[in-house]
């Protein structure tokens, strides 16, 4: 049967499992959207109030759910207005196909009204990107880009099609997902050599990125941690993937990590990094952050082995699949020794980070809202101090419940995470944020309201560009250029304006009914807490130093 | 640090845009390359590239990762510079005065080179070669007067069995 190219879009999310996509129309992509829209009851939508916020909230639907997010634009300004979404993306390894239409192929080339060349501009920041040329080749060309989004190391694929593409007819055959197709290979001599260096090493260290969570191996990598004797620090991408109540379990370390963590990490003598790419934030200084140890890297990325940290060994694969034959081949150690001095560490009165609690602080409401949220309720996070925060109380209990931008540290991503993921999840999601990161999107609220969707926003309120400002406080003599924004914006009356609740706490004596309230209100709402404005995020180890440096008082 | 020239080949689909989506990765990655030569392969969907850059072991490494990394290449290898051979192709126009045209020809006997073109004011040579053969007639030919030159790039293929595929 002869269907167009509009409606082979449509059938072909269909049958690659897409459930739901989120996009904006306009002239381009209008033939799709007519074809979606007459297919509603087998393929969703939601429609965004900007494309960069459909691009966050497909993203946060697939890190929430583990399944590829969809996002479509028109051409022009909605596919460029998709770029951070993409890049934040791309970033954080999400898999993610993003749909844009164009002018019609003889308008290409010209300038034409809304033609950009949206294939060039997101070529560095999408794993495989296609122009479709022939119809004949457009149901092909889409399966083949969610293999690529989901395969290997996933990540974002872009897909323009032009106008007269949509609108061609041609014959259409119905295919299936052909599923992953990667095959982890590692050499029984590598794994021999991995086995060696983790009997020989008296203080391993894991260190768990977020290939932990994307390839779903807690399981494997806490009994890991348990037959080699090691505590587990993470990264940003890796915290979900530790339970907050695992004895091995350290917390994030790096730049703001715990001390303890990051200590520990100092104190080894072999790091077992788990698919992570070592970003500086996480390293600081690179030269002290190696001296002394030797790194295990596993990865499924070959071209992370040695970009960053040079590895002393290395094994190329899906993480689960090469924990479960390392952890196949391991005999039990223990290491007492080495358990004390983490323990000793980990007690420290300086490792125990606590806040000024004769104020209203953002350790209380982090862990007063924790005591709402049942241990699978997704939280989303915006970008700067209160993201630290929310990394460093906030105990996490299941892998892909933080959503958060780790490798772009894309203000604005929070919002449209936090609907996707309430979308793809089903659930309550809470989303922490900044007053300045809200204010970056925070027209996505009329989504959430459009959708009824069940989002409590906490909207850690100092009334600054925090992260930005304690770098001006401890950097640049207190010059707080372009930090302090004196915003009137009334963030109950706005909610309220937009159809949302909103609450303010200011008092800690209020917080908890405020919460009370809160968590009881059907549909999104909001909850300012006002907070210090020189709060600090600390432990701090400054930007290319190593531990020695750590700043732990404020 | 060695920063010996190397030489990469590929096998890269023959899509639109693959030789835009290599070029950018070796620009934003920093990578310096010298040359790079690509032409159609004997089965036309596929293309070969030769690609010539200065760098460190750690620039090789990851010169081959991440343009292998890329949906369209099919094959990416660091040539064995001792099991290979390498050519370049010159093409070069001399303005070779009345009286100095004798000396050119002689010349490009000894380098092998031939005349493809004659005119009343110049003379144009083609010569195929190593890179350093190649330079040395350029360099021969300077005092002439070039009035113009193109160089292909180095392309390369193994010896014997050795076979990219
Ligand atoms: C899109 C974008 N622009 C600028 C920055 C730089 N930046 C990083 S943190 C930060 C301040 C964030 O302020 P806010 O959202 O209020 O959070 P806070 O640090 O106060 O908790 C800024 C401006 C960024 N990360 N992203």
């Amino acid at each position: 049967m002869k269907i167009s190219g509009a409606q082979i879009v449509i059938e072909t999310l269909i049958e690659q499992g897409v459930e739901m996509v989120f996009g904006y129309p306009g002239g381009a992509v209008i033939d799709i959207f007519d074809a979606l829209d007459r297919s509603r009851d087998r393929l969703n939508y939601t429609v965004s109030c900007h494309e960069q916020g459909a691009a966050h909230a497909a993203d946060g639907y697939a890190r929430s759910t583990g399944k590829t997010g969809v996002v479509m634009a028109t051409s022009g300004p909605g596919a460029t207005n998709l770029v951070t979404g993409i890049a934040t993306a791309y970033l954080d390894s999400t898999p993610l196909v993003a749909i844009t239409g164009n002018v019609a192929q003889s308008l290409m080339g010209k300038d034409s009204f809304q033609e950009v060349d949206i294939r060039g501009i997101t070529m560095p920041i999408t794993k495989h990107n296609y122009l479709v040329q022939d119809i004949n080749k457009l149901a092909d060309i889409i399966r083949e880009a969610f293999a690529i989004a989901n395969s290997g190391r996933p990540g974002p694929v872009l897909i323009d099609i032009p106008k007269d593409i949509q609108v061609g007819e041609c014959e259409f055959i119905p295919g299936k997902p052909n599923g992953s197709k990667y095959k982890t290979r590692v050499k029984e001599e590598e794994l021999e050599r991995a086995m060696k260096l983790i009997n020989e090493a008296e203080r391993p260290i894991i260190y768990a990125g977020g290939g932990i969570v994307s390839s779903d191996a807690t399981e494997e990598l806490l009994q890991f941690a348990d037959l080699i004797d090691a505590p587990i620090g993470s990264s940003m991408m890796g915290l979900s993937a530790v339970p907050h109540d695992h004895p091995k379990r350290l917390g994030m370390t790096g730049m703001h990590g715990k001390l303890a963590a990051s200590k520990a990490m100092s104190m080894s003598d072999l790091v077992v990094a788990i698919g992570t790419r070592f970003s500086d934030r996480a390293t600081g200084n690179k030269k002290e952050f190696t001296k002394g140890r030797k790194f295990l890297h596993i990865d499924i990325d070959p071209a992370e082995i040695g970009k960053n940290i040079p590895a002393y060994v290395s094994l190329v694969g899906d993480v689960k699949q090469v924990l479960t034959m390392l952890n196949d081949k391991l005999e039990k150690t223990m290491r007492v020794e080495w358990h004390n001095e983490i323990e000793e560490v980990k007690e420290h009165p300086d490792s125990r980070l606590e806040m000024d609690d004769s104020r209203l602080n953002p350790q209380m409401v982090i862990e007063a809202v924790r005591e709402f949220t049942g241990d699978d309720e997704v939280v989303a996070t915006d970008v700067g101090q209160h993201q630290m925060w929310v990394s460093q109380y906030y105990k996490f209990s299941k892998p892909r419940t933080l959503l958060t931008s780790g490798g772009l540290g894309t203000m604005g991503f929070g919002m449209g995470a936090a609907i996707g993921a309430a979308i793809g999840s089903k659930k309550r999601t809470v989303l922490f944020t900044g007053d300045g990161s809200f204010h970056m999107n925070m027209n996505e609220l009329a989504t959430a309201v459009s959708n009824q969707l069940p989002i409590v926003i906490i909207i850690m309120n100092n009334n600054a560009l925090g992260m930005v400002r304690q770098w001006q406080t401890l950097f640049f003599d207190k010059r707080y250029a372009g930090t302090t924004l004196n915003r009137r914006t009334d963030f109950v009356k706005f909610a309220e304006a937009l159809g949302a609740t909103g609450y303010r706490v200011e008092d800690k004596d209020n917080l908890n009914d405020t919460l009370e309230k809160a968590f009881q209100t059907e549909g999104p709402v909001i909850v300012e807490a006002l907070i210090f404005n020189d709060e600090k995020v600390l432990p701090m180890i400054p930007p290319g130093r190593s531990i020695k440096d750590v700043i732990i008082k404020g | 640090m060695t920063n010996n020239l190397s030489i990469l080949s590929l096998l890269v689909r023959n899509e639109p845009a693959v030789l835009t989506r290599i070029s950018s990765l070796i620009a934003r990655r920093g990578f310096n390359i010298d040359s790079l030569a690509v032409g159609e392969t004997h089965d036309r969907s596929i293309s070969r590239m030769t690609i010539t850059f200065r760098g460190d072991e750690y620039v090789k490494d990851q010169i081959v990762k991440q343009i292998s990394k890329l949906h369209d290449v099919i094959k990416a290898e660091l040539m064995d510079v001792t099991e290979m051979v390498a050519r370049e192709l010159l093409l070069v126009k001399v303005e070779a005065k009345n009286g100095q045209r004798g000396e050119i020809v002689q010349a490009a006997q000894v380098f092998g080179a031939n005349i493809i073109e004659l005119s009343q004011e110049s003379l144009t040579l083609e010569m195929s070669g190593e890179v350093s053969k190649v330079t040395e007639f350029i360099e021969f030919l300077k005092p002439y007067g070039i009035a113009e030159l193109c160089r292909t790039g180095t392309t390369a293929l193994g010896k014997g069995q050795y076979i990219l595929n």
